[in-house]
């Protein structure tokens, strides 16, 4: 089934896979202990991929469903602001912030995840230089011009600033809702089944193939050893085995998949997946969802009307 | 020994036993009777394979890799289905009543990442009840009865790729026990565990009162806890019989690849 590079990477990759970490003392792990506990491995932490912050804040202890409505509806509201409304996105960031401050969430490690979406604004920059409006700076070409206009300019931070609110107010989600609680939410919102199961094996199993990665290019660094110069291999060696990796790793998660399945199969699944269901929202829950949705609603109709006017 | 069975006993008071299976001692739970399998490759994994167990037997499956242990194990409940016949607490499997064996056949696979297939412990334990159609209260009360079983009491929230190795492998265990199943089939469950991780499970498997089939190459863990032994080489059985027998006839294990503890 496998070449022989790929079952020799294997027997290498498990040599040095966590055997069996020593029950540690049960009550007090939180998600950061694990690497502590699996001493003799280096990497198996993968901190990018653990957002949640453990608290006990207003902010933690809100129903998760109310978290995500009113997060949905933000971005909605965001997407749906004018262009060059600044002070609407001020009153955008301001309660983010509030949220931020009252979950005690590290001002700092918040923006630092929520700037992961600027390189995907990025590629709004043409607009500088397509749309139509007041030239502002003009670079001359041989026979050719190119003008940055004051249009193109506003039209740019308006996405730079709209996508970077998204992503802070769905990192500020995140922080403060364990993984498992936003999959439940997806679920009561009548999401189909199908996708929430998709987004929740996703979560479950990326670390265990990210890992899985990682052992494989633990092997083949094991393997690159060159005694007349620096370590690495030749780029052409190391692409190859790279494309060996990214299919054995395929193998491996297809295989998986099928087991996962029988022990699905075994504990009675039947192709109609079963979850608990989550008590009805309470009064209070209700209130600050319409509180919130009041503020997003006043606040789209302001900006526009001042557009208009 | 004494100790485990007076702890057996106290484990099936507690329990509710919704079939009244662990009382009948007469009816055979497991019967194979000829079974043999292909894989689509064509492979032959089992060819002919016969066996009888008894209620409450704890049974070792040993063999050398690729002998048909796990294959045979998924033939229980039904995830297999080759030629043959294959019959759970007296009833012959067949399309009609799968639910019904799956929920007497707790399976317990080799690698616990493939059993925990849930963002959190609750909701893995869960999965079996909830797919049995029991009402949200009996699940709660299931989830926190086999936790408490496998001492992993707590442990709700948790998320599986925070635990360790010992303590997944407890877990999927207690995602069977949730079921109440009258058979236990575990694969491989004291595998790559350390020392200590693999002494506490293999006092759990002694305090548990179900029907046992165990494939594992640990003979030390055979040795202690399982009283029957069938040699599986080759997809047949080549040897079936009590436990101290098997392991002290040298020529049969080196025959098979198999080694005394």
């Amino acid at each position: 089934m496998r070449s022989g590079a790929g079952s020799l990477e294997e027997t290498l990759a498990r040599s040095d896979a966590p055997s069996g970490a020593p029950t540690s003392p049960r009550g007090h792990q939180g998600p950061g202990s694990t690497s502590a506990s699996r001493a003799g491995t280096t990497v198996t932490h993968i901190p990018v991929l653990d957002h949640y912050r453990e608290g006990n804040s207003l902010i933690h202890r809100l129903d998760p469903r109310v978290k995500l409505i009113i997060t949905l509806a933000f971005i909605v509201a965001v997407t749906a602001l004018p262009p060059g409304a600044w002070s609407s996105y001020l009153l955008c960031l301001l309660p983010v912030l509030v949220v931020v401050g009252l979950a005690g969430l590290n001002p700092l490690l918040v923006l630092r995840r929520s700037l992961v979406a600027i390189p995907f604004a990025l590629a709004a920059l043409t607009l500088v230089v397509t749309k139509e409006g007041t030239a502002v700076a003009t670079i001359e070409l041989a026979r050719w011009s190119v003008s940055a206009t004051y249009e193109g300019i506003v039209a740019f931070v308006t996405i730079l600033v709209k996508a970077w609110l998204s992503v802070l107010t769905a990192t500020a989600l995140v922080s403060t809702t364990p993984f498992s609680d936003l999959v439940a939410a997806l679920r009561t919102l009548r999401i189909p089944k199908v996708i929430v199961s998709v987004v929740s094996f996703m979560y479950r199993y990326v670390f265990v193939i990210v890992e899985e990665a990682l052992r494989l290019h633990r092997a083949r660094e094991a393997r690159s050893a060159n005694p007349t110069g620096s370590a690495g291999g030749s780029l052409l060696w190391r692409s190859r085995v790279l494309g060996g990796m990214i299919g054995s790793l395929f193998l491996r998660s297809y295989e998986r998949s099928e087991r996962i399945y029988a022990a699905m199969l075994s504990r009675g699944f039947d192709g109609d997946i079963r979850n608990m269901r989550m008590g009805a929202l309470g009064l209070s829950d209700s209130l600050i969802i319409a509180a919130s949705l009041a503020y997003l609603l006043a606040m789209l109709l302001l900006s526009h009307l001042q557009r208009g006017g | 020994m004494a100790s485990i069975s007076e702890e057996s006993a106290r484990h099936s008071e507690h329990r509710t036993d919704p079939h009244g299976i662990l009382e009948d001692q007469h009816s055979p739970v497991i019967a194979l009777t000829g079974v043999s399998f292909s894989y689509p490759d064509g492979r032959r994994a089992l060819d002919n394979v016969n066996l009888v167990v008894q209620a409450r037997e704890k049974v070792a499956l040993v063999g050398p890799n690729g002998a048909g242990k796990s294959t045979l194990l998924l033939h229980l409940n039904g995830i297999l289905r080759g030629q043959g016949a294959v019959a759970i607490m007296g009833n012959e499997l067949g399309d009609g009543n799968l639910g019904l064996v799956r929920s007497q056949v707790g399976m317990v696979f080799q690698h616990p990442d493939d059993q925990l297939f849930s963002p959190t412990v609750f909701e893995d334990v869960a999965f079996g009840p909830l797919h049995m159609n029991l009402d949200d209260d009996e699940v709660h009360r299931r989830v926190s009865w086999a936790l408490a079983q496998v001492g992993m009491e707590g442990f709700e929230n948790r998320m599986p790729h925070h635990l360790s190795l010992g303590e997944k492998k407890r877990i999927a265990i207690a995602t069977v026990l949730a079921m109440q199943p009258a058979i236990l089939a575990l694969d491989e469950p004291s595998g790559e565990l350390d020392p200590r991780a693999r002494r506490g499970l293999i006092r759990l498997l002694g305090s548990l009162p179900q029907t046992m089939l165990v494939a594992t190459h640990d003979m030390r863990l055979v040795d202690e806890l399982l009283p029957r032994t069938v040699v599986l080489d080759g997809g047949r059985v080549v040897a079936d019989g009590p436990t101290q027998a098997i392991l002290s006839d040298t020529v049969l294990l080196d025959r098979h690849g198999l080694e005394p503890p």
